[in-house]
């Protein structure tokens, strides 16, 4: 069976990876669909959904359409959740490998000083992190990164460790290939399905982490995003709930989608350990 | 042999859609008798498990039973409900497993494994329960009793954890003992024992025994009764003597004529100048140890000195744990030996430093054990075989001619090279790993285990390709292996190592006919089948 039979048996990646391309299209189109951007004020504040035509989802605190802040928020979640995505990744995989591969002096400083991020709670580090940087989109995205690639850089040392007892890599090292060529060709190569299924996962986690920062104010001011408009409208969650209601759900589907897709492509990964009852 | 206890009637197993097959065992039919020994015979993929696992309702999910009985004391024991599977299991019909190291729980002292059998069964109070387990320990020959009780399962050698495993399997007093390849994870002597006290217990408790195997030699020691299987179908069933000496179907006598004979060949003249020296060689391991413990010292190996001529096949010999492979590895430099040198057409191996070592790899190549872990699963067999030459420095065009060339030299054709390793069976992927070593241009060619791990007639295929390349290109081979009658069909001498010392080295012939040792005669001794198998050999001289 192909990678794509196999990831299309399971029926809630499927959903998952329909959902994202709907949210990645939506966010695309953004300036098609609202020329206008997310900040200009359309109507009076509080319109309530589905009462006035042009504004589906009503307007909010300060009579913005809170339609065009969904979309163009859709932006900015999504970029920072693959941009802090992959630098995670290119901080966690080097240092995973040599650690892994290496072993020995080299294995200790570089867990040592994995540990060191580890100890410090995730959430703590990004908000301190933000505050020294300024809150730019840049540093709130380097600030995700920075917390979050250990769990990499762990998965990556583990796979390295099991892939370099195998028998091809001695066949490599009898070959006379040098280390880091065996690293880079024979073993990497290897490791990749583990560490796709991972930054699916990490990218989810971003984007919650960017929203929860903005939330607390954290967040890039000259840029609407989903936690920002929920951390603007907890103050009038009881008299008009669906200002935080949507992009609450935004946030749901689009951590769910990536979520699904997770998990399907670690079983397309490995059918081995996926349940054999359901062929 | 009074009626059948166990009656197996036109047993077909399906398999889920989609697999190579639709059965994996088709219309089997045998009987089995009180304290009979019945061999099941097969090469792997022939159903043989299959058969054992319907009858202990131990299928795979998606593999059923399709039709078929199988009468156990008066009823059909397949289509019972899993409640009544499980009084069966262990009390009526016990079943011991090839690996005892997986199929023993690591947390738990052998002791409590064993009683806990009883309390499965809610049998005898929990002292009595004890008793019972060091009663058992003490039948299946285990020693110090008292202490193995106590000890959890790493702490046992791989026979002693067989051992337990059939105490465990005796604790109801089965009247079915199904073995699943009991000894084909162990050693020679090991093997021995082992067959010996299952042939011991049959004796005392009169069970039937169901022992499945790939290996004819074992047939030889223990069977009563043979059936031979292929591809889920029963292709000859007989007495043992019957179907050993007078083999009616085709595939039977395939079978019998692929194993290795121990037959001993004539010896080659072989030219004075080495292809390998071997001086005082010497690698600890130490493991454990701190600030207030000396670490535990294992000498792999232990002052070994050997050659090996041009163009010579030398046979390395030893039971699991006796340093040939740390030896092979170290003669690779896979493993930096402490002291001692390793010489190849002049150089030191063991004494390069990493970058001098790596211009110097391509003097020996190794071919591995694993045909399945030996070749990176993403690289096409092309980039496999070439990316060492171009390492080392033939240009990006020859090397690949090269590599088509070699492939088909080891029988696999040219367009092998396109393609990914998956799509190759195993005794196919040992001859790309020969022809990787080969490809190298080496002096000297390591094989570790190399045909192991393939069936007795892919084995045979791969030693004749050795042999033929060996005529051809005059290669000097290190053959490392624990399979005595291996040995005996493609080396010229025979080197026998224990606890990483060489115990003997000679001709094969010397060796096999009068070894000077009594470690060496033990293990020809120990051959399953030895007297059965040298049988033909005497008719040829």
């Amino acid at each position: 069976m192909t990678f794509w039979k196999r990831f299309a048996t399971n029926r809630g990646a499927v959903i998952g990876l329909v959902l994202l391309a709907a949210v990645i299209a939506i966010a695309l189109l953004a300036p098609v669909i609202y020329p206008g951007g997310p900040w200009k004020m359309v109507q009076r504040p509080f319109l309530v959904p589905f009462t006035t035509d042009g504004l589906p989802l009503g307007t909010d605190t300060l009579g913005r359409n809170v339609a065009a802040g969904l979309v163009h928020g859709a932006r900015v979640s999504l970029l920072v959740g693959l941009v802090s995505t992959v630098m995670a990744l290119l901080i966690g995989v080097p240092l995973g490998a040599l650690a892994g591969f290496y072993g020995g002096y080299v294995d200790e400083g570089a867990m040592r000083f994995t540990e060191f991020f580890q100890t410090i709670p995730n959430f703590a580090l990004a908000i301190v992190l933000v505050a020294i940087l300024q809150p730019t989109l840049g540093s709130i995205t380097l600030a995700i990164a920075i917390v979050s690639w250990p769990p990499v850089a762990r998965l990556v040392r583990a796979e390295v460790m099991s892939l370099k007892r195998r028998e091809f890599v001695d066949a490599a090292h009898l070959a006379g290939l040098s280390n880091i060529r065996i690293l880079v060709s024979e073993v990497l190569p290897n490791a990749v399905s583990p560490i796709i299924v991972m930054a699916s996962l990490m990218v989810a986690t971003a984007i919650l982490l960017e929203s929860s920062l903005s939330f607390l104010g954290l967040g890039d001011p000259n840029i609407m995003s989903w936690g920002y408009m929920i951390g603007a409208a907890r103050t009038v969650i009881r008299s008009a709930w669906w200002l935080s209601f949507f992009p609450g759900l935004a946030i749901l589907l689009t951590v769910l989608a990536l979520n699904l897709i997770g998990e399907g492509l670690n079983d397309a990964f490995n059918p081995h350990l996926t349940k054999k009852g359901r062929t | 042999m009074s009626d059948p206890i166990l009656s197996i009637d036109a047993l077909t197993i399906d398999l889920p859609a989609g697999a190579d097959r639709p059965h994996a065992v088709e219309d089997v039919s045998f009987d089995l008798s009180k304290g009979e020994i019945l061999c099941v015979v097969g090469e792997s993929g022939s159903g043989k498990s299959m058969t054992a696992n319907a009858l202990m309702g131990l299928l795979p999910d998606g593999v059923t039973v399709g039709r078929g009985r199988a009468v156990f004391d008066g009823t059909d024991v397949l289509p019972l409900s899993e409640v009544r599977k499980q009084a069966l299991r262990g009390a009526r019909i016990g079943m011991i497993f090839q690996e005892p190291m997986t199929a023993l729980n690591p947390l738990m002292r052998i002791g409590d494994q064993i009683a806990e059998v009883f309390a499965a069964h809610k049998l005898h109070s929990k002292s009595e329960r004890r008793a019972r387990a060091l009663a058992l320990v003490k039948e299946v020959g285990l020693p110090d009793p008292e202490k193995i009780i106590r000890a959890y399962p790493f702490q046992l050698s791989g026979g002693q954890r067989q051992r337990a495993m059939i105490a465990m399997a005796l604790a109801l007093e089965p009247e079915i003992l199904i073995a699943d390849e009991p000894t084909t994870a162990l050693d020679v002597t090991t093997q021995a024992q082992i067959l010996r006290l299952i042939l011991a217990l049959r004796e005392k408790h009169g069970m039937a025994v169901m022992f499945i195997t790939h290996d004819f030699g074992v047939v030889a020691e223990i069977a009563d009764r043979v059936i031979v299987m292929r591809h889920g179908r029963i292709v000859e069933a007989g007495l043992a003597q019957q179907v050993l000496e007078t083999p009616q179907h085709s595939y039977t006598r395939a079978l019998l004529d692929a194993i290795p004979t121990g037959r001993v060949p004539d010896l080659q003249v072989i030219t004075a100048a080495p292809a390998l020296e071997i001086r005082n060689l010497n690698k600890i391991y130490r493991t454990g140890g701190g600030v207030f413990r000396p670490a535990r010292e294992v000498r792999a190996v232990n002052d070994v000195t050997l050659t090996i001529a041009k163009g010579e096949v030398l046979g390395l010999v030893g039971e699991s744990g006796s340093g040939k492979s740390t030896l092979g590895r170290a003669v690779v430099r896979l493993v930096t030996p402490d002291s001692g040198q390793v010489l190849v057409g002049g150089v030191d191996l063991a004494a390069l430093d990493a970058k001098a070592l790596r211009q110097q790899r391509h003097r020996v190549q190794m071919v591995f054990q694993d045909p399945y872990a030996s070749l990176n699963p993403r690289h096409r067999i092309l980039r496999s075989l070439s990316d060492g030459p171009i390492a080392k420095g033939v240009p990006k065009r020859q090397a690949h001619t090269r590599a088509r060339e070699l492939l088909d030299i080891v029988g696999l054709g040219a367009d092998a090279a396109t393609r990914f390793p998956h799509e190759f069976s195993g005794g196919q992927r040992q001859r790309i790993g020969i022809a990787r070593a080969l490809a190298m241009d080496p002096e000297l060619i390591i094989a570790d285990e190399a045909v192991s791990a393939l069936d007795v007639s892919i084995q045979a295929q791969v030693l004749a390709l050795l042999a033929d390349l060996r005529r051809k290109m005059g290669l000097s081979i290190l053959f490392i292996t624990h399979d005595l009658r291996v040995a005996a069909q493609v080396c010229d001498r025979i080197a026998v190592m224990q606890y990483g010392r060489l115990v003997e080295v000679g001709p094969v012939r010397e060796v096999f006919h009068a070894p000077q040792q009594p470690y060496t005669r033990e293990l020809l001794a120990a051959v399953p089948g030895a007297g059965w198998a040298v049988a033909p050999e005497a008719v040829s001289a």
